[in-house]
Protein backbone atom coordinates (compact mmCIF):
# COMPACT_ATOMS: atom_id res chain seq x y z
CA UNK A 1 0.00 0.00 0.00
CA UNK A 2 2.99 2.32 0.55
CA UNK A 3 3.24 2.59 -3.42
CA UNK A 4 -0.39 3.79 -3.58
CA UNK A 5 0.16 6.65 -1.07
CA UNK A 6 3.06 7.83 -2.92
CA UNK A 7 1.08 7.97 -6.04
CA UNK A 8 -1.54 10.29 -4.39
CA UNK A 9 1.17 12.03 -2.55
CA UNK A 10 2.15 12.84 -6.23
CA UNK A 11 -0.61 13.63 -7.24
CA UNK A 12 -1.19 15.90 -4.74
CA UNK A 13 2.26 17.55 -5.04
CA UNK A 14 1.66 17.90 -8.86
CA UNK A 15 -1.84 19.41 -7.73
CA UNK A 16 -0.81 23.04 -6.52
CA UNK A 17 0.92 24.51 -9.59
CA UNK A 18 -2.19 25.32 -11.65
CA UNK A 19 -1.89 23.71 -14.03
CA UNK A 20 -5.34 24.29 -15.90
CA UNK A 21 -4.78 27.94 -16.24
CA UNK A 22 -1.31 27.17 -17.33
CA UNK A 23 -3.05 25.04 -20.17
CA UNK A 24 -5.47 27.64 -21.17
CA UNK A 25 -2.05 29.77 -22.43
CA UNK A 26 -1.10 26.85 -25.35
CA UNK A 27 -3.66 26.53 -27.90
CA UNK A 28 -2.44 23.38 -29.46
CA UNK A 29 -3.34 21.54 -26.12
CA UNK A 30 -6.66 21.78 -27.01
CA UNK A 31 -6.31 19.76 -30.35
CA UNK A 32 -8.28 16.08 -30.83
CA UNK A 33 -5.61 13.54 -32.36
CA UNK A 34 -7.53 10.45 -33.91
CA UNK A 35 -10.34 11.86 -32.08
CA UNK A 36 -8.70 11.83 -28.66
CA UNK A 37 -7.72 14.81 -26.87
CA UNK A 38 -4.15 15.38 -27.38
CA UNK A 39 -1.32 14.08 -25.05
CA UNK A 40 1.30 15.38 -25.62
CA UNK A 41 4.93 13.85 -23.99
CA UNK A 42 7.28 14.79 -26.38
CA UNK A 43 8.81 17.98 -25.16
CA UNK A 44 12.24 16.65 -25.32
CA UNK A 45 12.22 16.89 -29.06
CA UNK A 46 10.37 20.11 -29.49
CA UNK A 47 7.84 21.79 -26.90
CA UNK A 48 4.48 23.53 -27.44
CA UNK A 49 4.42 27.41 -27.82
CA UNK A 50 2.18 29.52 -25.54
CA UNK A 51 0.16 32.33 -27.46
CA UNK A 52 2.33 34.83 -26.51
CA UNK A 53 5.12 33.33 -28.40
CA UNK A 54 2.82 33.01 -31.48
CA UNK A 55 1.58 36.58 -31.18
CA UNK A 56 5.54 38.03 -31.10
CA UNK A 57 6.18 36.13 -34.19
CA UNK A 58 2.83 37.51 -35.99
CA UNK A 59 3.33 41.40 -34.18
CA UNK A 60 6.80 41.42 -35.37
CA UNK A 61 5.42 40.47 -39.43
CA UNK A 62 2.69 42.42 -39.02
CA UNK A 63 4.29 45.58 -37.20
CA UNK A 64 7.55 45.67 -37.70
CA UNK A 65 8.77 43.85 -40.22
CA UNK A 66 12.39 45.09 -40.97
CA UNK A 67 15.81 43.79 -41.71
CA UNK A 68 18.03 45.20 -38.33
CA UNK A 69 21.41 46.62 -38.16
CA UNK A 70 21.23 48.94 -41.48
CA UNK A 71 18.44 50.98 -42.14
CA UNK A 72 17.77 54.44 -40.87
CA UNK A 73 14.27 54.34 -41.53
CA UNK A 74 11.22 53.74 -38.72
CA UNK A 75 10.48 50.31 -39.21
CA UNK A 76 14.39 49.12 -39.33
CA UNK A 77 14.81 50.64 -36.24
CA UNK A 78 12.23 49.38 -34.28
CA UNK A 79 13.13 45.56 -35.62
CA UNK A 80 16.31 46.27 -34.19
CA UNK A 81 15.67 47.41 -30.93
CA UNK A 82 13.23 44.19 -30.84
CA UNK A 83 15.61 41.98 -32.05
CA UNK A 84 18.89 43.38 -29.51
CA UNK A 85 15.89 43.72 -26.16
CA UNK A 86 15.22 39.88 -26.89
CA UNK A 87 19.10 39.73 -26.56
CA UNK A 88 19.38 41.10 -23.23
CA UNK A 89 16.22 38.97 -22.56
CA UNK A 90 18.61 35.99 -23.04
CA UNK A 91 21.21 37.45 -21.14
CA UNK A 92 18.88 38.30 -18.44
CA UNK A 93 17.61 34.15 -18.78
CA UNK A 94 20.70 32.68 -18.21
CA UNK A 95 22.75 35.55 -16.09
CA UNK A 96 25.56 36.12 -18.54
CA UNK A 97 27.44 39.42 -17.76
CA UNK A 98 27.04 41.53 -21.01
CA UNK A 99 24.85 41.09 -24.56
CA UNK A 100 28.20 40.69 -26.16
CA UNK A 101 27.99 36.93 -24.98
CA UNK A 102 24.85 36.01 -26.51
CA UNK A 103 25.48 35.01 -29.92
CA UNK A 104 21.94 34.03 -31.69
CA UNK A 105 22.24 31.01 -33.99
CA UNK A 106 20.23 28.36 -35.29
CA UNK A 107 20.17 25.87 -32.22
CA UNK A 108 22.33 24.01 -29.86
CA UNK A 109 23.51 21.68 -32.86
CA UNK A 110 24.65 25.65 -34.81
CA UNK A 111 26.21 26.46 -31.73
CA UNK A 112 28.80 23.42 -30.87
CA UNK A 113 29.53 23.14 -34.56
CA UNK A 114 30.27 27.00 -34.38
CA UNK A 115 32.63 26.62 -31.24
CA UNK A 116 34.20 23.40 -32.86
CA UNK A 117 35.13 25.36 -35.98
CA UNK A 118 36.19 28.40 -34.83
CA UNK A 119 37.55 27.70 -31.26
CA UNK A 120 38.42 24.21 -31.81
CA UNK A 121 40.47 24.36 -35.37
CA UNK A 122 42.30 27.55 -33.95
CA UNK A 123 43.01 25.82 -30.63
CA UNK A 124 43.65 22.41 -31.07
CA UNK A 125 45.62 20.55 -32.66
CA UNK A 126 47.56 17.12 -33.60
CA UNK A 127 47.41 14.90 -30.37
CA UNK A 128 45.30 17.14 -28.43
CA UNK A 129 42.27 15.16 -26.44
CA UNK A 130 38.57 16.28 -26.24
CA UNK A 131 36.55 14.90 -23.51
CA UNK A 132 32.61 14.45 -24.24
CA UNK A 133 30.55 11.82 -22.02
CA UNK A 134 28.69 8.30 -22.82
CA UNK A 135 25.26 10.13 -22.91
CA UNK A 136 26.13 12.92 -25.56
CA UNK A 137 23.40 13.52 -28.27
CA UNK A 138 24.82 13.43 -31.82
CA UNK A 139 25.40 17.47 -32.03
CA UNK A 140 28.03 16.88 -29.04
CA UNK A 141 29.78 13.96 -30.73
CA UNK A 142 29.78 14.46 -34.45
CA UNK A 143 31.26 17.78 -34.55
CA UNK A 144 33.82 16.87 -32.35
CA UNK A 145 34.99 13.47 -34.59
CA UNK A 146 34.85 16.14 -37.65
CA UNK A 147 37.02 18.28 -35.66
CA UNK A 148 38.79 15.55 -34.31
CA UNK A 149 39.81 14.53 -38.12
CA UNK A 150 40.48 17.96 -39.11
CA UNK A 151 43.59 18.41 -36.83
CA UNK A 152 44.20 15.13 -35.40
CA UNK A 153 43.04 15.41 -31.92
CA UNK A 154 41.22 12.41 -30.54
CA UNK A 155 38.23 11.96 -28.60
CA UNK A 156 37.80 10.66 -25.20
CA UNK A 157 34.14 9.50 -23.65
CA UNK A 158 33.86 9.85 -19.85
CA UNK A 159 31.67 6.30 -19.06
CA UNK A 160 28.47 5.81 -17.65
CA UNK A 161 27.05 3.44 -15.06
CA UNK A 162 24.21 1.63 -15.34
CA UNK A 163 21.66 4.44 -13.72
CA UNK A 164 23.07 6.44 -16.40
CA UNK A 165 25.49 8.61 -14.53
CA UNK A 166 28.38 9.69 -15.39
CA UNK A 167 31.39 8.09 -13.37
CA UNK A 168 32.87 10.98 -12.10
CA UNK A 169 36.25 9.21 -10.83
CA UNK A 170 36.60 8.31 -15.02
CA UNK A 171 36.29 11.64 -15.76
CA UNK A 172 39.80 12.45 -13.28
CA UNK A 173 41.32 10.02 -14.38
CA UNK A 174 40.65 10.77 -18.16
CA UNK A 175 41.52 14.54 -17.80
CA UNK A 176 45.44 15.26 -18.33
CA UNK A 177 48.07 17.53 -20.05
CA UNK A 178 46.87 16.45 -23.33
CA UNK A 179 42.82 17.27 -22.40
CA UNK A 180 42.33 20.32 -24.28
CA UNK A 181 38.44 20.65 -24.10
CA UNK A 182 35.71 19.37 -22.10
CA UNK A 183 31.70 19.34 -23.73
CA UNK A 184 29.32 17.68 -21.96
CA UNK A 185 25.87 17.44 -21.32
CA UNK A 186 23.77 19.60 -18.96
CA UNK A 187 20.33 17.52 -18.96
CA UNK A 188 20.60 14.01 -20.94
CA UNK A 189 18.07 14.14 -23.88
CA UNK A 190 17.47 10.06 -23.84
CA UNK A 191 17.63 9.35 -20.15
CA UNK A 192 16.62 12.44 -18.26
CA UNK A 193 19.79 12.68 -16.27
CA UNK A 194 21.06 16.07 -14.58
CA UNK A 195 24.72 16.01 -15.25
CA UNK A 196 26.84 17.37 -12.24
CA UNK A 197 28.15 20.15 -14.42
CA UNK A 198 29.73 22.31 -12.03
CA UNK A 199 31.68 19.56 -10.70
CA UNK A 200 33.18 18.95 -14.03
CA UNK A 201 33.61 22.52 -14.74
CA UNK A 202 35.90 22.72 -11.95
CA UNK A 203 37.68 19.99 -12.40
CA UNK A 204 38.76 20.90 -16.01
CA UNK A 205 39.69 24.61 -14.93
CA UNK A 206 41.90 22.96 -12.57
CA UNK A 207 44.02 22.03 -15.85
CA UNK A 208 42.96 25.26 -17.55
CA UNK A 209 40.55 23.52 -19.94
CA UNK A 210 37.81 24.99 -21.22
CA UNK A 211 34.05 23.53 -21.34
CA UNK A 212 31.40 23.47 -23.13
CA UNK A 213 27.67 22.86 -21.38
CA UNK A 214 24.75 21.34 -24.23
CA UNK A 215 22.07 22.95 -22.28
CA UNK A 216 19.36 22.06 -25.26
CA UNK A 217 17.61 19.66 -22.44
CA UNK A 218 18.13 22.15 -19.06
CA UNK A 219 16.96 25.05 -20.01
CA UNK A 220 12.79 24.06 -20.32
CA UNK A 221 13.28 22.50 -16.66
CA UNK A 222 16.27 23.99 -14.80
CA UNK A 223 17.32 27.66 -13.87
CA UNK A 224 20.45 27.94 -15.69
CA UNK A 225 23.64 31.01 -14.14
CA UNK A 226 26.58 30.63 -16.46
CA UNK A 227 28.46 32.59 -14.15
CA UNK A 228 27.32 30.50 -11.48
CA UNK A 229 27.77 26.91 -13.37
CA UNK A 230 31.01 28.61 -14.35
CA UNK A 231 31.14 27.07 -17.99
CA UNK A 232 33.11 28.67 -20.94
CA UNK A 233 30.60 27.83 -23.31
CA UNK A 234 26.93 27.24 -22.98
CA UNK A 235 24.13 26.00 -26.00
CA UNK A 236 20.60 26.07 -26.41
CA UNK A 237 17.73 26.32 -28.52
CA UNK A 238 14.95 28.14 -28.85
CA UNK A 239 12.40 25.77 -30.06
CA UNK A 240 12.84 23.49 -26.73
CA UNK A 241 11.77 26.10 -24.16
CA UNK A 242 8.49 27.19 -25.47
CA UNK A 243 10.19 29.40 -28.73
CA UNK A 244 10.35 29.05 -32.42
CA UNK A 245 11.99 26.61 -34.14
CA UNK A 246 15.47 27.72 -36.05
CA UNK A 247 16.73 29.83 -33.47
CA UNK A 248 19.13 29.22 -30.58
CA UNK A 249 22.19 30.31 -28.93
CA UNK A 250 25.67 30.40 -27.81
CA UNK A 251 26.91 32.10 -25.13
CA UNK A 252 30.83 32.00 -24.53
CA UNK A 253 33.06 34.28 -22.22
CA UNK A 254 33.75 37.52 -24.14
CA UNK A 255 37.89 36.85 -23.54
CA UNK A 256 37.62 33.54 -25.65
CA UNK A 257 35.05 34.33 -28.00
CA UNK A 258 37.78 37.74 -29.03
CA UNK A 259 40.03 35.49 -29.44
CA UNK A 260 38.25 33.68 -31.72
CA UNK A 261 37.66 33.81 -35.55
CA UNK A 262 34.44 34.20 -37.39
CA UNK A 263 32.27 31.27 -38.22
CA UNK A 264 30.94 32.40 -41.35
CA UNK A 265 31.61 35.36 -43.26
CA UNK A 266 29.31 37.66 -45.21
CA UNK A 267 27.10 40.77 -44.30
CA UNK A 268 26.83 42.39 -40.71
CA UNK A 269 29.84 40.86 -39.24
CA UNK A 270 32.22 43.12 -40.61
CA UNK A 271 33.18 46.44 -39.80
CA UNK A 272 35.14 47.40 -42.82
CA UNK A 273 35.57 46.12 -46.37
CA UNK A 274 37.85 45.86 -49.03
CA UNK A 275 39.33 43.61 -51.47
CA UNK A 276 42.70 44.10 -49.72
CA UNK A 277 41.82 42.83 -46.31
CA UNK A 278 38.38 42.87 -44.01
CA UNK A 279 37.86 44.03 -40.38
CA UNK A 280 35.64 42.25 -38.61
CA UNK A 281 32.57 43.52 -36.27
CA UNK A 282 32.61 43.53 -32.55
CA UNK A 283 30.56 40.83 -30.95
CA UNK A 284 28.42 39.61 -31.01
CA UNK A 285 27.93 40.07 -34.43
CA UNK A 286 31.61 38.75 -35.37
CA UNK A 287 29.63 35.34 -35.20
CA UNK A 288 26.50 36.07 -36.61
CA UNK A 289 26.81 36.72 -40.50
CA UNK A 290 23.97 37.73 -42.93
CA UNK A 291 20.30 38.71 -41.77
CA UNK A 292 19.32 36.53 -38.82
CA UNK A 293 16.54 35.02 -37.74
CA UNK A 294 14.64 38.61 -36.83
CA UNK A 295 11.58 37.14 -35.52
CA UNK A 296 12.99 33.81 -34.16
CA UNK A 297 15.12 35.92 -31.81
CA UNK A 298 12.16 38.03 -30.87
CA UNK A 299 9.99 35.01 -30.72
CA UNK A 300 12.33 33.48 -28.06
CA UNK A 301 12.86 36.71 -26.08
CA UNK A 302 8.90 36.21 -25.57
CA UNK A 303 9.26 33.19 -24.45
CA UNK A 304 11.71 33.81 -22.22
CA UNK A 305 9.07 36.54 -20.49
CA UNK A 306 6.35 34.24 -20.41
CA UNK A 307 8.56 32.05 -18.31
CA UNK A 308 9.78 34.42 -16.34
CA UNK A 309 6.01 35.16 -15.17
CA UNK A 310 5.89 31.53 -14.07
CA UNK A 311 5.92 30.66 -10.24
CA UNK A 312 9.42 28.40 -10.72
CA UNK A 313 9.27 26.88 -7.60
CA UNK A 314 5.65 25.58 -7.89
CA UNK A 315 6.73 24.32 -11.62
CA UNK A 316 9.45 22.66 -10.47
CA UNK A 317 7.49 20.68 -7.68
CA UNK A 318 5.19 20.19 -10.43
CA UNK A 319 7.52 18.55 -12.50
CA UNK A 320 9.42 16.91 -9.91
CA UNK A 321 6.14 15.21 -8.78
CA UNK A 322 4.99 14.11 -12.59
CA UNK A 323 8.00 12.63 -12.77
CA UNK A 324 7.60 10.86 -9.73
CA UNK A 325 4.30 9.85 -10.61
CA UNK A 326 5.06 8.52 -13.90
CA UNK A 327 7.95 6.86 -12.53
CA UNK A 328 5.43 4.94 -10.28
CA UNK A 329 2.91 4.52 -12.25
CA UNK A 330 5.30 2.84 -15.16
CA UNK A 331 7.34 0.70 -12.99
CA UNK A 332 3.68 -1.21 -12.18
CA UNK A 333 3.47 -2.22 -15.65
CA UNK A 334 4.75 -5.95 -16.10
CA UNK A 335 7.63 -6.52 -18.29
CA UNK A 336 8.36 -2.70 -18.66
CA UNK A 337 11.82 -1.57 -17.90
CA UNK A 338 12.80 2.02 -17.17
CA UNK A 339 16.32 3.06 -19.00
CA UNK A 340 17.90 5.89 -17.22
CA UNK A 341 17.31 5.85 -13.42
CA UNK A 342 19.94 8.49 -12.38
CA UNK A 343 18.93 10.02 -8.86
CA UNK A 344 18.88 13.54 -10.16
CA UNK A 345 16.67 13.31 -13.27
CA UNK A 346 14.52 16.25 -15.14
CA UNK A 347 11.42 15.20 -17.36
CA UNK A 348 12.44 12.20 -19.35
CA UNK A 349 11.38 8.34 -18.88
CA UNK A 350 12.58 6.28 -21.33
CA UNK A 351 11.34 2.38 -21.22
CA UNK A 352 11.33 -0.55 -23.18
CA UNK A 353 9.26 -3.83 -23.27
CA UNK A 354 10.99 -7.01 -23.38
CA UNK A 355 8.49 -8.65 -26.34
CA UNK A 356 7.45 -5.19 -27.97
CA UNK A 357 9.20 -2.91 -29.94
CA UNK A 358 9.43 0.70 -29.22
CA UNK A 359 8.46 1.48 -32.45
CA UNK A 360 5.08 -0.08 -32.19
CA UNK A 361 4.22 1.27 -28.85
CA UNK A 362 4.75 4.90 -30.20
CA UNK A 363 2.13 3.85 -33.09
CA UNK A 364 -0.90 2.58 -30.52
CA UNK A 365 -0.56 5.47 -28.15
CA UNK A 366 -0.47 7.57 -31.04
CA UNK A 367 -3.86 6.04 -31.79
CA UNK A 368 -4.80 7.02 -28.29
CA UNK A 369 -3.74 10.56 -28.89
CA UNK A 370 -0.68 10.18 -26.91
CA UNK A 371 2.52 11.24 -28.72
CA UNK A 372 6.09 9.92 -27.64
CA UNK A 373 9.29 9.56 -29.24
CA UNK A 374 10.00 6.24 -29.91
CA UNK A 375 13.45 5.16 -31.60
CA UNK A 376 17.20 5.99 -30.76
CA UNK A 377 17.12 10.18 -29.80
CA UNK A 378 20.05 11.06 -31.71
CA UNK A 379 21.97 9.16 -28.86
CA UNK A 380 22.79 6.19 -30.74
CA UNK A 381 26.10 5.04 -27.82
CA UNK A 382 23.45 5.73 -25.03
CA UNK A 383 21.18 2.40 -26.77
CA UNK A 384 24.25 0.71 -27.61
CA UNK A 385 25.28 1.12 -23.44
CA UNK A 386 21.83 -0.28 -22.62
CA UNK A 387 21.99 -3.35 -24.92
CA UNK A 388 18.36 -1.63 -26.35
CA UNK A 389 17.85 -0.78 -30.25
CA UNK A 390 15.33 2.07 -29.41
CA UNK A 391 13.82 3.05 -25.94
CA UNK A 392 10.07 4.99 -25.66
CA UNK A 393 11.07 8.37 -24.42
CA UNK A 394 8.12 10.39 -22.61
CA UNK A 395 9.46 13.66 -22.04
CA UNK A 396 7.24 15.99 -19.67
CA UNK A 397 6.40 20.11 -19.70
CA UNK A 398 5.09 21.93 -16.97
CA UNK A 399 1.77 22.10 -19.25
CA UNK A 400 1.54 18.07 -18.37
CA UNK A 401 -0.48 16.55 -15.90
CA UNK A 402 -0.98 13.28 -13.96
CA UNK A 403 -4.42 12.56 -15.88
CA UNK A 404 -2.47 12.66 -18.86
CA UNK A 405 0.06 10.48 -17.30
CA UNK A 406 -3.26 8.06 -16.79
CA UNK A 407 -3.94 8.45 -20.29
CA UNK A 408 -0.27 6.76 -21.21
CA UNK A 409 -0.32 4.00 -18.78
CA UNK A 410 -3.97 2.90 -19.79
CA UNK A 411 -2.77 3.04 -23.45
CA UNK A 412 0.45 0.89 -22.81
CA UNK A 413 -1.75 -1.69 -21.36
CA UNK A 414 -4.03 -1.67 -24.87
CA UNK A 415 -0.56 -1.73 -26.58
CA UNK A 416 0.00 -4.51 -24.39
CA UNK A 417 -2.96 -6.57 -25.21
CA UNK A 418 -2.53 -6.21 -28.63
CA UNK A 419 1.24 -7.94 -28.28
CA UNK A 420 -0.17 -10.32 -25.66
CA UNK B 1 -12.22 -3.20 -38.89
CA UNK B 2 -9.85 0.79 -37.51
CA UNK B 3 -6.90 1.19 -38.73
CA UNK B 4 -4.56 -0.35 -35.82
CA UNK B 5 -6.32 -3.63 -36.35
CA UNK B 6 -5.63 -3.05 -40.32
CA UNK B 7 -1.96 -2.60 -39.12
CA UNK B 8 -1.77 -5.11 -36.69
CA UNK B 9 -3.30 -8.18 -38.12
CA UNK B 10 -3.08 -11.50 -36.31
CA UNK B 11 -1.35 -12.95 -39.20
CA UNK B 12 1.47 -9.91 -38.64
CA UNK B 13 1.16 -10.85 -34.99
CA UNK B 14 2.30 -14.36 -35.80
CA UNK B 15 5.08 -13.71 -37.90
CA UNK B 16 6.67 -11.44 -35.29
CA UNK B 17 6.53 -13.99 -32.63
CA UNK B 18 7.78 -16.47 -34.78
CA UNK B 19 9.49 -15.47 -37.33
CA UNK B 20 9.97 -17.82 -40.79
CA UNK B 21 13.86 -17.91 -41.43
CA UNK B 22 14.96 -15.84 -38.89
CA UNK B 23 18.28 -18.05 -38.47
CA UNK B 24 21.77 -17.23 -39.76
CA UNK B 25 23.01 -19.16 -43.01
CA UNK B 26 26.48 -21.15 -43.26
CA UNK B 27 26.37 -21.67 -47.14
CA UNK B 28 24.90 -18.20 -48.24
CA UNK B 29 26.72 -16.75 -51.39
CA UNK B 30 24.77 -13.30 -50.68
CA UNK B 31 24.15 -11.31 -47.85
CA UNK B 32 23.56 -7.72 -47.44
CA UNK B 33 22.86 -5.42 -44.30
CA UNK B 34 20.07 -3.11 -44.17
CA UNK B 35 19.46 -0.28 -41.78
CA UNK B 36 16.89 2.52 -41.12
CA UNK B 37 18.68 5.45 -39.46
CA UNK B 38 15.34 7.11 -38.50
CA UNK B 39 14.46 4.23 -35.68
CA UNK B 40 17.94 1.90 -35.63
CA UNK B 41 15.56 -1.20 -37.11
CA UNK B 42 18.71 -3.30 -38.02
CA UNK B 43 18.74 -5.83 -40.28
CA UNK B 44 20.92 -8.79 -42.04
CA UNK B 45 19.31 -10.80 -45.39
CA UNK B 46 21.00 -14.29 -46.33
CA UNK B 47 20.78 -15.62 -49.61
CA UNK B 48 21.13 -18.69 -51.24
CA UNK B 49 21.71 -18.16 -55.25
CA UNK B 50 22.00 -21.05 -57.62
CA UNK B 51 21.42 -20.45 -61.20
CA UNK B 52 19.71 -17.49 -60.45
CA UNK B 53 16.84 -19.54 -58.75
CA UNK B 54 16.97 -18.29 -54.72
CA UNK B 55 17.00 -22.18 -53.06
CA UNK B 56 17.42 -20.50 -49.54
CA UNK B 57 16.83 -17.08 -47.53
CA UNK B 58 16.59 -16.48 -44.33
CA UNK B 59 16.96 -13.14 -41.88
CA UNK B 60 18.74 -11.65 -38.41
CA UNK B 61 18.41 -8.67 -36.43
CA UNK B 62 16.31 -6.70 -34.22
CA UNK B 63 13.32 -4.52 -35.62
CA UNK B 64 9.44 -3.70 -34.75
CA UNK B 65 6.65 -5.75 -35.19
CA UNK B 66 6.27 -4.45 -38.91
CA UNK B 67 9.68 -4.46 -39.63
CA UNK B 68 9.96 -8.53 -38.04
CA UNK B 69 7.21 -9.79 -39.77
CA UNK B 70 7.56 -8.02 -43.15
CA UNK B 71 11.12 -9.51 -43.53
CA UNK B 72 9.70 -12.91 -42.28
CA UNK B 73 6.97 -13.17 -44.60
CA UNK B 74 9.56 -11.77 -47.63
CA UNK B 75 11.68 -14.63 -46.97
CA UNK B 76 8.92 -17.38 -47.36
CA UNK B 77 7.82 -15.59 -50.57
CA UNK B 78 11.14 -15.37 -52.46
CA UNK B 79 12.10 -18.86 -51.72
CA UNK B 80 12.66 -20.83 -54.69
CA UNK B 81 11.65 -17.55 -56.83
CA UNK B 82 14.28 -16.01 -59.68
CA UNK B 83 15.41 -12.88 -59.71
CA UNK B 84 13.71 -11.58 -61.82
CA UNK B 85 10.53 -12.50 -60.11
CA UNK B 86 12.24 -11.36 -56.88
CA UNK B 87 13.07 -7.75 -58.14
CA UNK B 88 8.63 -7.44 -59.60
CA UNK B 89 7.33 -8.71 -56.39
CA UNK B 90 9.80 -5.95 -54.84
CA UNK B 91 8.57 -3.47 -56.73
CA UNK B 92 4.74 -4.14 -56.32
CA UNK B 93 5.37 -4.55 -52.66
CA UNK B 94 6.97 -1.12 -52.77
CA UNK B 95 4.08 0.16 -54.96
CA UNK B 96 1.51 -1.16 -52.13
CA UNK B 97 3.58 -0.09 -49.08
CA UNK B 98 4.07 3.56 -50.50
CA UNK B 99 0.07 3.45 -51.32
CA UNK B 100 0.42 3.51 -55.20
CA UNK B 101 -1.73 0.98 -55.78
CA UNK B 102 -5.14 -0.03 -53.49
CA UNK B 103 -5.66 -2.80 -51.68
CA UNK B 104 -7.29 -5.44 -54.56
CA UNK B 105 -4.95 -4.24 -56.86
CA UNK B 106 -2.07 -5.47 -54.67
CA UNK B 107 -4.02 -8.39 -53.27
CA UNK B 108 -3.72 -9.67 -57.05
CA UNK B 109 -0.06 -8.43 -57.41
CA UNK B 110 1.78 -9.45 -54.10
CA UNK B 111 -0.53 -12.92 -52.77
CA UNK B 112 -0.22 -13.02 -49.73
CA UNK B 113 1.90 -10.20 -48.58
CA UNK B 114 -1.12 -7.91 -49.25
CA UNK B 115 -2.12 -8.01 -45.40
CA UNK B 116 0.98 -5.98 -44.90
CA UNK B 117 -1.14 -2.92 -47.09
CA UNK B 118 -2.81 -1.37 -43.98
CA UNK B 119 1.12 0.28 -43.31
CA UNK B 120 0.35 3.18 -46.33
CA UNK B 121 -1.99 4.11 -43.93
CA UNK B 122 0.67 5.07 -41.38
CA UNK B 123 3.52 6.70 -43.45
CA UNK B 124 6.46 6.95 -40.31
CA UNK B 125 5.95 2.85 -40.60
CA UNK B 126 6.00 2.57 -44.52
CA UNK B 127 9.85 2.44 -43.90
CA UNK B 128 9.67 -0.29 -41.08
CA UNK B 129 8.10 -2.52 -43.61
CA UNK B 130 10.10 -1.83 -46.68
CA UNK B 131 13.56 -2.66 -44.76
CA UNK B 132 13.84 -6.23 -45.19
CA UNK B 133 12.71 -5.69 -49.05
CA UNK B 134 15.99 -3.28 -49.52
CA UNK B 135 17.88 -5.10 -48.13
CA UNK B 136 17.47 -8.41 -49.73
CA UNK B 137 17.26 -5.98 -53.40
CA UNK B 138 20.94 -5.28 -52.31
CA UNK B 139 21.89 -8.57 -51.76
CA UNK B 140 20.17 -9.59 -54.71
CA UNK B 141 22.48 -6.67 -56.83
CA UNK B 142 25.65 -7.55 -54.82
CA UNK B 143 26.12 -4.53 -53.37
CA UNK B 144 28.28 -4.03 -50.58
CA UNK B 145 27.59 -1.08 -49.13
CA UNK B 146 24.59 -1.39 -45.90
CA UNK B 147 21.09 -0.67 -47.17
CA UNK B 148 19.04 1.79 -46.01
CA UNK B 149 15.53 3.07 -46.21
CA UNK B 150 16.35 6.36 -47.07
Amino acid sequence: MKAVSHLVESRTAAGRFDVARIREDFPILKLKVHGKPLVYFDNGATSQKPQAVIDALSHYYGAENSNIHRGVHYLSERATAAYEEARGRVRGFINARSNQEIIFVRGTTEAINLVTQSYGRTFLKAGDEIIISAMEHHSNIVPWQMLCEQVGAKLRVIPINHDGEIVIDEYRRLLNDKTKFVSVTHVSNALGTIVPVKEIVALAHEMNVPVLLDGAQAVPHLRVDVQDLGCDFYAFSGHKMFGPTGVGVLYGRSDLLDKMPPYQGGGDMISLVTFEKTHYNVLPYKFEAGTPHISGGIGLGAAIDYLAALDWQGLAVHEHALLSYATESLSNIGGLRIIGTAREKAGVLSFVFDHVHAHDIGTILDQEGVAVRSGHHCAMPVMQRFGVPATTRASFAFYNTVEEIDVLVKALHHALKVFD
Amino acid sequence: MSDLDDLYQEVILDHNKSPRNFRPMAGANRKAEGYNPLCGDHVTVFLHLEDGVIRDISFQGSGCAISKASASMMTAELKGKDEAAAQALFDNVHKMLTGETNGDDAADRVGKLAILSGVCKFPARVKCASLAWHTVNAALKGETRPATTE
